[in-house]
Parts: structure tokens; C-alpha cells; sequence
């Protein structure tokens, strides 16, 4: 069994200018998130890739319980908690944490390192004390005297690894990373990655990371799901997707963070136009207006789920 | 000083940047972010620079269009654009080189353009210097939307900023910046804040309207990526230092710096297998209120040894062509 499984997720947001929506009897609300399935198991390392507005991160909103699915299952550890009530809620939480996207923006500026590493403690009514907050800060590398320091004292790595310390705190099954290493230095960022697989490797703690980059995603997790528009457009073991994959828009991706080499420019697949919104989905398969290997069809025809053994993608003429 | 030749600079060089000092005066003590740099920026030709945060990249590029932060002073040395010393150009003269011979583009593009005003009010009022009517104005701003590549650029001109995306809002900067037909474009981080997508997008547009408009670009980034991708020329910068320059090809299959080296290493679209340790570099940058005596890179460098903690190292030549502030690189090291 699964440690999480996600079966056909939708979320919706409500749009803008509603009134006038209603007026024209058009849809008050758009969906952000269209039919998801994934499962991560315990010990293991799922990534979610995507741009901008693909519903990364709406999914871990929903996941830990800030937003509520229109529809589909969430199970979490055996049980459903797509409806879970405030008091399930505060038991889940202690399960599952999130590292946020911005480090020091996260961390209050009137708490102490060392407060802040044990608030999680004290909120679920343990107690945080001095060796615990040493514990902690040790998991992350943090040397002990930084207990006394404040966020605006750290460096972006340190403030990424007061972040993970806080997120294990409780002990977690499963931690949730949206963009870990977004505005870090490109050698402050294998620290943070190599922590992450490390406190894994220790702890066995089940890990989603939320990123637009590939190549991070490539070091540090075991299947990895590429997003458009709300929908998994592509799905397996990360070494398989790196070494073959099958949606243009993957395709597209890995090109888009390309060796450096001054020899091989121009050699990408480069994508026109724009990513259409969620609001205004095009005809047909999401991605055709951008693809540069679309065909009449791809205009007409939503495309299905192509599962393959385990791995699937969601392309009528993949690559 | 500089230990580079200072003669004038020659016939096909646009900018030349001699032994240029820039310190920050802050209440704890006096920055020294940037340190005696050296670079020339060739006409027609695009200039990396590359570095991590807090390297100077940004003062660098904000010192040759004079937007230095009031407590910036420039310590010593010049920036030589024709007749111009633009480190001690006044005010007014300024004022008739910006926007002119030198345009800039931000790495923010929401907070450069004004948010209460169109995109059509905007490119109009950076013509003001044109003594050419509003419509033939309006009719050079559609052109260079075109040229940016925005679909239907006549019905853009009404929108306001807030209405275009961030790729979208990125290209009205672009096609700003080159409205004024400036000899030099210095463009920090412009692809920074953008999608990875869209960031191939833009270096594409980026370096066909620079054939197309001859002009020189300074390039600003983190991502080694792009700067491969767009650059002739780079500049690698450590703590307020060049460390090593010359061309793209030179620096990303030749490095000859241990830093280059290092920064390199720790691109991870660079590594092939996959793996759960990453390189990193160890250590944390120089307090620049103190510069070391030394090599500004020693106590983070895996080579170094007592020579680096003595003397600094000025640029020596290194095996493909380019310059390298490197003990390891100095012919006389060879030759002991």
C-alpha cells in the first residue's frame, strides 16, 4: 500500500469578475487542477515539474489541507482526507509538513533559530526544549550557536536548512518541498539537495518536491510527473523520462536547461507563445498551440492517458 | 593598479572598463564590491558576466549605465566610451547618454514598467527626444512590438501592464530598450524571473535582435546556461573580482580558474549520470569590507597553497586564450 495516493484530483478556484461572469452565463469558477492520479510510497521521492500556473502548487495546497478538492480521493496512509474536518486536520498535520518556497519569508523575524526549529513541537503540545532545538539543528548541519541567531542573520542556504529542520520536527511521513532551491546560488543548491537525500536516507521519510527545474529534479527523486495546464501530461521513473521521453512538452523541458556549451547552441526544442490559462483552455490536446510536432488532430481530439507499463503520458503521436 | 595596458581603446572596442574600484559606504564600515576590474565590450559582440550572488555582476552593470545606489563611489579607475569617462560623468551629461547610446533591461519586468500607465503611453514617452509626429511615434512602437514578437502588438499599445504576462511584459522592456537604438543594451538578469521555457524564449529573441541591430549587449546572469547559449564573450566574477575572461568557448570547455572550475562542476545540467551528491562549493564569500591580501578565492579553493595567501594574483594568460587571476596560471609557476 501506498503511503499517499491521489486518485483523480480536481480542484477549482473561483474566477475573477464573477458578476459579470454570471451575467453572461458563463462558469464562476475554472478548474486548476483537471483529474490527477499519482502515489508516492513511503521511503520514496516523487517530483512534480511544471511552469508557472501548471497546478504544482494548488496540488500541495490541497494536500496538506489548505484547499479543498472539488473532487477525487486522497488517501493518505490508509485513509481518506479529502474531507478530513479541523480536528483530523490537526492530528494529519503532524504527519505531513511542507518546506515553503520562500526560505526567510517563512520564518518569523521575531523568533530565534532556535525557537522557531521547536514551534511545531510546542503547537502540537510537546515540548521544544534546548537539546531538542540542538537535535534539530544538528539533522541539518547547523552548528548549535546559530540557536540564538534570527532569520535576517542567515544566508539563503541556512535559512533553506532552518526550513527542513522545522519540517522534520514532528517526525514526518511524508514532506512536502515546493521549489526547495528556488534563489539559491547554483553551489548553495547541491547543499540543499544532497541534505534533502541525505535526512531521506536517514529518516525515511516519503518526499514530494515541487520544482519548474529538471535537472534538480533528475538528482533527487525516484519518478518524477510533468505538468500543463492542470494535467499530467507525462509520468514514470525519472532515469526512463531522462532517457526517452515521450511529450513534446517533456521534450521541450529538458532542452530548455541545457548544458552549457557555446558549441551546441540552437539546438533545442524551443517553444512560441505562451502558456494558455486554465480559464481559456484551448481545443483538443492543452499543449497543441505551442507544440512544434502538432498535427490537425491534436486541434480536435482531447488526448487520453497512454499508460506503459510504469510509465504513461498523455500524447496521441508521442515521440 | 591595473596591471592590463590602458592605451586608448582600439577602433572595434565600444566600451573599455580600466581598473574600475567601486566601494559602498554603509554604517558598518566601507564595501569595496568591486575591485580594479578590466573588461572591454566589443562592438557588435554580447559580454557574459556571470556569478553568484553578492559577486558585484549587478554594481558592475549598474555602474556603466550610472544607476549606483547614492552611497556607491567610484574608488579609482575609468569606463572609456568614446570620449566619455562614464565613472565621473556628470549628471546632465548622463542625461544625454541614457536612453540614447546606452538602454537597460531589468530583471524585474513588472516593477520597470509603470503600472498606471499603458504600454503604448510608455513607448511613446521614451521617444520624446524624436522630433517626429505622434503617429509615426505610435507607428515605430507597434513596429518594435512586432519585432519582439508580440502577436497583434496594435491592440497591446492599450493594455496596461498588469494585462500581459511575465514573458509578455519582458519583451515590452526588450522592445523599449531597443526603440531608442542604443550602441549598447545592458540586460541584468532579464531572463531570471521567467519560466524555464520562456527563458530559451526570450535568450532566442535576445540574440537575433542583436544581429539584427548590431548593437553591444552586456549580458548579466547566474544561469550558465543562457549565458552559453547568447554570449561571445564572458567575465567570471568571485567578491568584487574578474577571475577569468575571455571567450564562451574558451571558459566553458577550457576553464582554467578553479572557481570557473567549480561553478561549472556544479551546474547539474552538466552532470550526465544521475546521482544523490551533488558538488557543491564549500566555504562562504570574503567580508568585502576587509578583502583578503591574497587571492579573494583562497580559502574556499581546493588548490591553493602559500603563495595564494601572500600575493594577489593579477591576470595571467591562460591556455586557450583567455585571462585567469590564478597563481596556477602564472608561466613563471611552470617554469620553477
Amino acid at each position: 500500500m501506498s503511503l499517499l495516493e491521489v486518485t483523480d484530483l480536481r480542484i477549482r478556484y473561483a474566477r475573477q469578475g464573477r458578476v459579470r461572469a454570471a451575467l453572461r452565463r458563463e462558469p464562476h469558477d475554472f478548474e486548476a487542477v483537471s483529474g490527477v492520479s499519482f502515489r508516492i510510497d513511503a521511503g520514496q521521492t516523487l517530483g512534480l515539474v511544471g511552469e508557472s500556473g501548471s497546478g504544482k502548487s494548488t496540488i500541495a495546497r490541497t494536500l496538506i489541507g489548505l484547499k479543498k478538492p472539488a473532487s477525487g480521493s486522497i488517501r493518505f496512509d490508509g485513509q481518506e482526507i479529502s474531507a478530513a474536518s479541523r480536528r483530523d486536520w490537526a492530528r494529519l498535520r503532524r504527519q505531513m509538513s511542507m518546506m515553503w518556497q520562500d526560505p526567510v519569508g517563512s520564518l518569523s523575524p521575531r523568533l530565534t533559530v532556535g525557537s522557531l526549529v521547536t514551534e511545531p513541537l510546542r503547537i502540537h503540545g510537546m515540548t521544544g526544549d534546548r537539546a531538542e532545538a540542538e537535535r534539530l539543528l544538528g539533522l541539518v548541519g547547523l552548528p548549535a550557536e546559530y540557536i540564538s541567531r534570527y532569520p535576517h542573520q542567515l544566508s539563503g542556504g541556512q535559512a533553506r536548512r532552518v526550513g527542513v529542520a522545522r519540517a522534520l520536527a514532528l517526525d514526518p511521513k511524508l514532506l512536502i518541498a515546493d521549489e526547495p532551491t528556488a534563489g539559491l546560488d547554483m553551489s548553495v543548491q547541491g547543499e540543499v539537495l544532497n541534505l534533502l537525500n541525505e535526512v531521506q536516507k536517514r529518516t525515511g521519510v516519503a518526499v514530494l518536491v515541487i520544482t519548474h527545474n529538471l535537472n534538480l529534479v533528475r538528482h533527487v527523486t525516484d519518478r518524477m510527473a510533468i505538468m500543463y495546464l492542470g494535467r499530467f501530461v507525462e509520468e514514470g521513473p525519472t532515469d526512463r523520462i531522462f532517457d526517452h521521453s515521450h511529450h513534446p512538452y517533456t521534450a521541450a523541458l529538458l532542452s530548455a536547461n541545457p548544458e552549457p556549451d557555446p558549441d551546441a547552441r540552437g539546438a533545442r526544442v524551443t517553444l512560441s507563445g505562451e502558456v494558455p490559462s486554465p480559464v481559456n483552455r484551448p481545443s483538443g490536446c492543452d499543449f497543441h498551440p505551442r507544440c512544434p510536432w502538432s498535427r490537425p488532430e491534436c486541434g480536435k481530439t482531447v488526448p487520453d492517458w497512454v499508460p506503459e507499463g510504469d510509465r504513461g503520458h498523455r500524447c496521441m503521436f508521442p515521440l | 593598479m591595473s596591471t592590463q595596458s590602458t592605451a586608448a581603446p582600439a577602433d572595434d572596442t565600444l566600451l573599455a572598463v580600466e581598473g574600475l574600484s567601486v566601494d559602498f559606504e554603509t554604517p558598518r564600515g566601507t564595501i569595496h564590491a568591486l575591485r580594479d576590474i578590466d573588461l572591454t565590450v566589443p562592438k557588435g559582440k554580447v559580454l557574459g558576466i556571470v556569478g553568484e550572488s553578492g559577486c558585484g555582476k549587478s554594481t558592475l552593470a549598474y555602474s556603466l549605465i550610472g544607476l549606483l545606489a547614492e552611497n556607491a563611489r567610484v574608488a579609482s579607475g575609468a569606463i572609456r566610451m568614446g570620449d566619455h569617462d562614464l565613472a565621473r560623468l556628470a549628471p546632465s551629461a548622463w542625461r544625454d547618454l541614457r536612453g540614447t547610446r546606452i538602454a537597460m533591461i531589468f530583471q524585474d519586468p513588472m516593477t520597470a514598467l509603470n503600472p498606471v500607465t499603458t504600454i503604448g503611453q510608455q513607448m511613446l514617452d521614451i521617444q520624446y527626444r524624436d522630433r517626429i509626429g505622434r503617429n509615426a511615434k505610435r507607428a515605430r512602437a507597434i513596429e518594435f512590438l512586432e519585432q519582439v514578437q508580440i502577436p497583434d502588438a496594435a491592440s497591446k499599445l492599450a493594455a496596461y501592464p498588469h494585462q500581459l504576462s511575465g514573458g509578455m511584459r519582458q519583451r515590452v522592456c526588450i522592445a523599449m530598450a531597443l526603440l531608442t537604438q542604443p550602441d549598447l543594451l545592458i540586460a541584468d538578469e532579464p531572463t531570471t524571473a521567467l519560466d524555464a521555457t520562456l527563458e530559451m524564449q526570450i535568450v532566442a529573441l535576445l540574440r537575433d535582435l542583436q544581429r539584427k541591430f548590431g548593437c553591444s549587449v552586456v549580458f548579466v546572469s547566474h544561469h550558465l546556461g543562457t549565458v552559453a547559449e547568447l554570449c561571445d564573450d564572458v567575465a567570471v566574477m568571485y567578491a568584487g573580482e574578474v577571475v577569468e575572461r575571455g571567450t564562451a568557448r574558451a571558459l566553458f570547455h577550457d576553464p582554467q580558474h578553479p572557481y570557473t572550475q567549480a561553478l561549472l562542476d556544479c551546474d547539474p545540467a552538466r552532470i550526465k549520470v544521475a546521482t544523490r551528491t551533488l558538488p557543491t562549493i564549500p566555504g562562504t564569500l570574503p567580508d568585502l569590507r576587509q578583502p583578503p591580501a591574497g587571492c579573494a578565492f583562497r580559502a574556499r579553493c581546493p588548490r591553493s597553497w602559500g603563495r595564494c595567501e601572500r600575493d594577489h594574483p593579477p591576470l595571467y594568460p591562460g591556455a586557450a586564450g583567455q585571462r585567469v587571476r590564478c597563481h596556477l596560471s602564472d608561466p613563471a609557476e611552470d617554469a620553477a
